[in-house]
């Protein structure tokens, strides 16, 4: 890949803006369309390119895949462990309304939480099955 | 659309399928725009036009874009297929008119979503309020579903797997020699 | 109001039919899976299609905005396409064992070794 300088230079340039968006739409999900699991899905093909045009070797120095092992499990724990903290206060699981003294702030900030749950998750995976398949030897 | 979906049907390059399917995806974006769902429309675009389709030229590369030369409209299928297809349009033609608000599934709890979301969780998107809070349940599962599925795939390809089936001797045919990249 | 009447749902069972056809009649794996593509994605505009409100605005708030389309069916397929990748992956996982083991894709040649190793 490395006669291809166009492609590098090209992707070179849009990278940081596909991750910058990614971050923008899972934080400004809550007010213009986006989420989760659109942000999970932009930001793994942001790094998916990354992986492709700089080869899978600096792609995965840059985000060893046993990171991306431990991510896939914390984002689903982040949104567990959301729903059961509202155990603790009596409520039922993923009552966000007891996270905050206010209940619509406490339902702001478990939405948050939750869908940076569902971002890392959707995230890890994808950039894991993207690995898998590009590492596989013919 | 449908001529998309149907030069897949017909196509016998792989790769050119896969590639088709991908302007489906793009198409099916547009048309979410259409209807309103932005949200979906969002995802749609960057999965299905993004990441489905380079997972299918993975799998490609892996394995072979040449489909077996061998192409007669089979009777059985398309018989099946057209009879299922009259059946459900006889059945459509008790569903409410496109676009109709007193259609039922308009009725039920969505009003009450669409007055009550600003009210309880302070998040102008309905979209994101319904999926985390309200429905907060299904898209665990969702997620769970996800997780489980990178953890399936990670123990089919993951490291250390035997490249023929351990104890089979097989004679290698060897069709897998034009591969794309 | 006539006009677009059931057609959206006319739409949906032709783009579900063609998928349908693909997944069993034709023998090549990948294509099978592109198949089920069609398929899901005929389901999905069939939900959109439902939640659709004549007049409305997509479902984000706004104080000079009075009709919104049904939300519900949104955040239903929201989740649903990117599930929809996630199991995607897992059959073209599938799909590159198969090749493995098999040396095809082809599903009648699979049937033909199967076969020809039970004789064995």
């Amino acid at each position: 890949m490395t006669r291809h300088s166009i492609l590098r230079i090209t992707a070179k340039f849009m990278i940081p803006y596909i991750l910058l968006f990614a971050l923008y739409v899972q934080f400004h999900g809550d007010f213009g369309p986006g989420g989760g699991f659109q942000a999970g899905v932009i930001f793994a093909s942001g790094f998916i390119l990354y992986g492709l045009i700089f080869g899978i070797e600096n792609a995965r120095r840059v985000l060893p895949a046993r990171v991306t092992r431990v991510l896939l499990a914390v984002g689903v724990l982040l949104f567990g462990g959301t729903g059961v903290i509202s155990f603790f206060f009596g409520h039922n699981f993923l009552d966000y309304s007891v996270l905050l003294k206010n209940s619509v702030s406490g339902q702001h900030l478990g939405i948050f939480l939750v869908e940076l749950g569902v971002g890392i998750t959707v995230s890890a995976t994808m950039i894991t099955i993207f690995y898998v398949f590009a590492s596989q030897d013919k | 659309m449908a001529l998309t979906a149907y030069a897949a049907a017909q196509t016998r390059n792989l790769f050119a399928v896969v590639i088709l399917s991908g302007i489906f995806s793009l198409l099916a974006a547009v048309l979410y725009v259409v209807l309103n769902a932005v949200d979906v429309a969002f995802t749609e675009a960057a999965v299905g036009a993004g990441i489905s389709t380079l997972l299918m030229l993975a799998t490609l590369s892996l394995t072979t874009d040449k489909e077996r030369a061998k192409h007669q409209i089979k009777i059985i299928p398309l018989s099946i297929v057209s009879v299922t297809g009259l059946l459900l349009i006889f059945g459509t033609l008790d569903m409410p008119f496109y676009g109709d608000p007193n259609a039922p599934t308009n009725l039920h709890v969505a009003p009450l979503y669409i007055s009550d979301s600003m009210k309880q969780t302070g998040i102008p998107n309905i979209v994101t309020s319904v999926l985390a809070s309200y429905r907060g349940y299904d898209t665990f599962g969702e997620v769970v579903v996800i997780f489980t599925a990178g953890i399936g795939v990670l123990a089919l390809l993951g490291h250390g797997r035997n490249r023929t089936r351990p104890g089979k001797n097989r004679n290698v045919n060897l069709e897998d020699e034009n591969r794309i990249s | 109001m006539a006009f677009p009447g059931l057609l959206n749902y006319w739409i949906v069972i032709i783009l579900m039919m063609i998928g349908f056809y693909i997944v069993i009649a034709q023998g090549n794996l990948i294509k099978k899976i592109v198949g089920l593509n069609i398929f899901q994605v005929s389901v999905f505009i069939f939900y959109i299609s439902i939640g659709k409100v004549t007049g409305g605005s997509a479902p984000i708030i706004n104080d000079n905005i009075e009709i919104y389309s049904n939300p519900l069916p949104h955040v239903l397929i929201l989740t649903a396409i990117v599930v929809g990748v996630a199991t995607t992956a897992l059959g073209l996982a599938m799909i590159v064992r198969i090749k493995d083991a098999y040396h095809t894709i082809e599903s009648d040649e699979i049937d033909d070794i199967e076969s020809a190793e039970k004789e064995v």
